[in-house]
């Protein structure tokens, strides 16, 4: 049934179409309609699920763990702040193997004060052991939602599913949604081996000395190796049941492009904008959106980039006293391959804390790419007041 | 002294396994050991970081026989909350879901995540064994540490200048259907509420007054003595509140000096006669708001 909605309540829809048992949530801008939506789900009978009203972000994925530990599908939503809040706890969920999943709509970090969109607060938890999908448009976040648990519950580790602040947390769109029915048939219950159960105790999580801390850690960096496949498999039996695919890349006129500009999220619509306008002026652009950050899709990118010219990577984020971080992570993953037909790499960062990304700064960027025969060490920022 | 319940049977099933780690005389293990007597195998444990986290065991071992968790400092609620959630989904309400922390763990770093399953009146039974210090760290103070006592950050010439803060006072003013204090000097007593308890939906809390001899500074024979002198002196009385206002104490105390609960631990040693003074005043002004609030249930 088509409906429209926003992309938080996409979001929302999401978890009520993967039928999840325990939601637990902390309001924060502009994540608070996925769980309002949610509240109200569960208040109205369509959703049989348990809703905690934590304290706070850190209380809800406490909550989300116990949940999970327990045998439950777990679902929560925060932003900016309250994912900071979250970072002990996100370790803790993939360390204990919970595939917890939940919406991050990204938002700018304080301060100052900003609730306007920006890549780095779900970058900043790279290391947190989540795997990390973004999505363009609200369509790709509720079916983005649904492959989460399926990918998630395989690999034994925990997603966070990515969207823009108000570019589509607030915007609304034509959006297929899909008989919980058929999601049945993706999406099987949650069975997981071991569980909190009076009837077979275990301890769970105690302390693991240098003899065994190693291998536990080995195992998570190996599920999400695995992960690469895991997700690649979803995303093609998606397609097989509801007839849409996003791939973990997409590649955009890709195949005879000399040039490639590369992003993540709702900013990629702009980009297709971008590469049919150089493409209009003869010039051999292509796009690869980065919809899967963690795992990074290494040899994906390898086999993709290999022999293009030249490559400009668009990131809404900054690492401070490095660079735009889709620019770090690319740049790391090809590095290996430079001598061999890599192509020379450029990174920009714009779009800070919501600032507007025009046609005009993608312009930029791309005249700057194809004017420029080494790239320059840092990002280079776009869209600075003088 | 007159224990109000009548006197039960200790139950003999063991939940916990011989060849735990913790420090001979620790009154947490033993606590662990009549908690569990009282509660029965359809229990499950959640332990944030604390001394338990260590008596436990370390992976792959386990001290319990019942399913144990083990969670960051500041979660013991809120993981317990969501257990609890997820066992009512799956249809297994009468499973007792208990969060088991230190006093750092609940009077300071879980204090935000214990209120609000508190105000929620979240289906768990939260446990805070206190034996008022940091001590699986080496002796800190937090904010359970009494008056005049010395820890490592209270050193003996800038002994803690503050009182305890009263977490029942503060947990009653949740008015969650349950909270007791009790301590493993009182065995029966500490049975009777921990069966109470189990018996009740909702939030419940009790707080455990746990003697910890290389903290205390005590002989490790001395636990079980040190805290019923705890008790007898008024310190920490054993009673127990219903929604906030219905208070019964269930241990009378013998009402013996509070000196000579101080006078028995190295802790208090550099306490001057005004101190106690001052810590004896406190008592009675405490005990005399406690037995108020027990007229005034009647």
């Amino acid at each position: 049934m088509k409906d429209v909605m926003l992309g938080n309540h996409a979001a929302s829809h999401g978890a009520r179409l993967a039928n999840v048992d325990v939601i637990a949530a902390y309001p924060i801008t502009p994540q608070t309609l996925i769980v309002e939506k949610l509240s109200e789900l569960c208040a109205d009978g369509e959703l049989d699920a348990k809703f905690i009203k934590v304290e706070s972000e850190h209380s809800a994925m406490a909550a989300c763990i116990g949940a999970e530990a327990t045998g439950a599908r777990a679902f929560t939503a925060t932003s900016s702040q309250g994912l900071a809040l979250m970072h002990e706890l996100l370790h803790w969920a993939s360390g204990a193997r919970l595939p917890i999943v939940m919406a991050e709509v990204n938002r700018a970090l304080g301060p100052g004060w900003s609730i306007w969109t920006e890549q780095t607060d779900s970058l900043a938890q790279r290391e947190t052991g989540w795997l990390q999908f973004y999505c363009e448009n609200n369509q790709e976040v509720l079916d983005t939602v649904i492959m989460a648990y399926r990918i998630a519950e395989q690999v034994l580790l925990p997603v966070m599913v990515v969207l823009d602040a108000f570019i589509l947390s607030h915007t609304n769109e034509i959006v297929d949604v899909p008989d919980r029915a058929i999601v049945d048939s993706y999406l099987p219950p949650y069975q997981p081996e071991f569980k909190m159960d009076v009837n077979d105790p275990h301890a769970f999580g105690g302390l693991a000395t240098p003899d065994n801390y190693m291998e536990m850690r080995y195992k998570i960096h190996m599920a999400m190796q695995q992960a690469k496949d895991v997700a690649v498999q979803a995303d093609q039996e998606f397609k097989e049941i509801f007839g849409r695919s996003y791939g973990v890349v997409e590649p955009y006129k890709l195949d005879d492009a000399d040039y490639v500009i590369m992003s993540a999220g709702a900013m990629t619509s702009m980009l297709r904008v971008i590469v049919d306008k150089y493409r209009e002026k003869g010039v051999k652009l292509g796009l690869l959106k980065i919809k899967m950050f963690r795992p990074f899709p290494t040899e994906i990118f390898k086999k993709l980039l290999a022999g293009r010219k030249k490559i400009g990577i668009l990131d809404r984020d900054i690492s401070f006293g490095a660079t735009g971080i889709f620019f770090q992570e690319t740049k790391a993953a090809l590095y290996p391959e430079k001598k061999n037909g890599m192509p020379a790499m450029f990174g920009y960062v714009m779009g800070l804390g919501g600032r507007d990304i025009t046609l005009a700064n993608l312009e930029e960027m791309v005249d700057h790419m194809m004017s420029h025969d080494e790239p320059e060490e840092d990002s280079v920022w776009i869209g600075l007041k003088k | 002294m007159e224990a109000v319940f009548p006197k039960p049977r200790i139950p003999e099933e063991e939940y916990i396994y011989s060849g735990h780690l913790a420090c001979p005389g620790c009154g947490a293990s033993l606590s662990m050991r009549y908690a569990l007597k009282a509660l029965g195998p359809k229990t499950m444990v959640v332990i944030p970081a604390c001394c338990w986290s260590i008596i436990a065991g370390p992976f792959p071992y386990s001290t319990l026989k019942v399913p144990i968790y083990h969670t960051a400092f500041e979660t013991a609620a809120s993981v317990a909350s969501g257990m609890s959630a997820a066992l009512d989904q799956q249809g297994q309400g009468d499973v007792t879901v208990m969060a088991w922390a230190g006093d750092g763990g609940t009077f300071d770093i879980g204090f935000q995540a214990l209120s609000g399953a508190a105000e929620r009146n979240d289906n768990i039974l939260y446990v805070c064994y206190d034996n008022e210090a940091y001590m699986n760290t080496g002796i800190q103070r937090s904010s359970a540490t009494p008056y005049g006592a010395w820890t490592t950050t209270t050193p003996e010439r800038h002994l803690k200048d503050r009182p305890k803060k009263n977490i029942m006072a503060i947990m009653a003013a949740h008015q969650i259907p349950y909270a007791a204090t009790a301590c493993v000097a009182y065995p029966e007593d500490m049975i009777q509420k921990f069966q109470k308890a189990k018996t009740i939906r909702g939030m419940r809390f009790i707080h455990l007054l746990s003697p910890c001899p290389p903290g205390w500074k005590i002989p490790d024979d001395q636990s079980i003595k040190v805290t019923r002198m705890a008790v007898n002196s008024k310190a920490f009385p054993l009673y127990e509140v219903e929604y906030g206002e219905k208070y019964r104490i269930t241990v009378e105390p013998r009402n013996i000096p509070v000196r000579d609960y101080l006078k028995v631990q190295g802790r208090f040693r550099k306490l001057t006669d005004d101190d106690i003074r001052n810590i004896q005043y406190a008592v009675d002004k405490n005990w005399a708001l406690l037995q108020k609030k027990v007229r005034y249930s009647e």
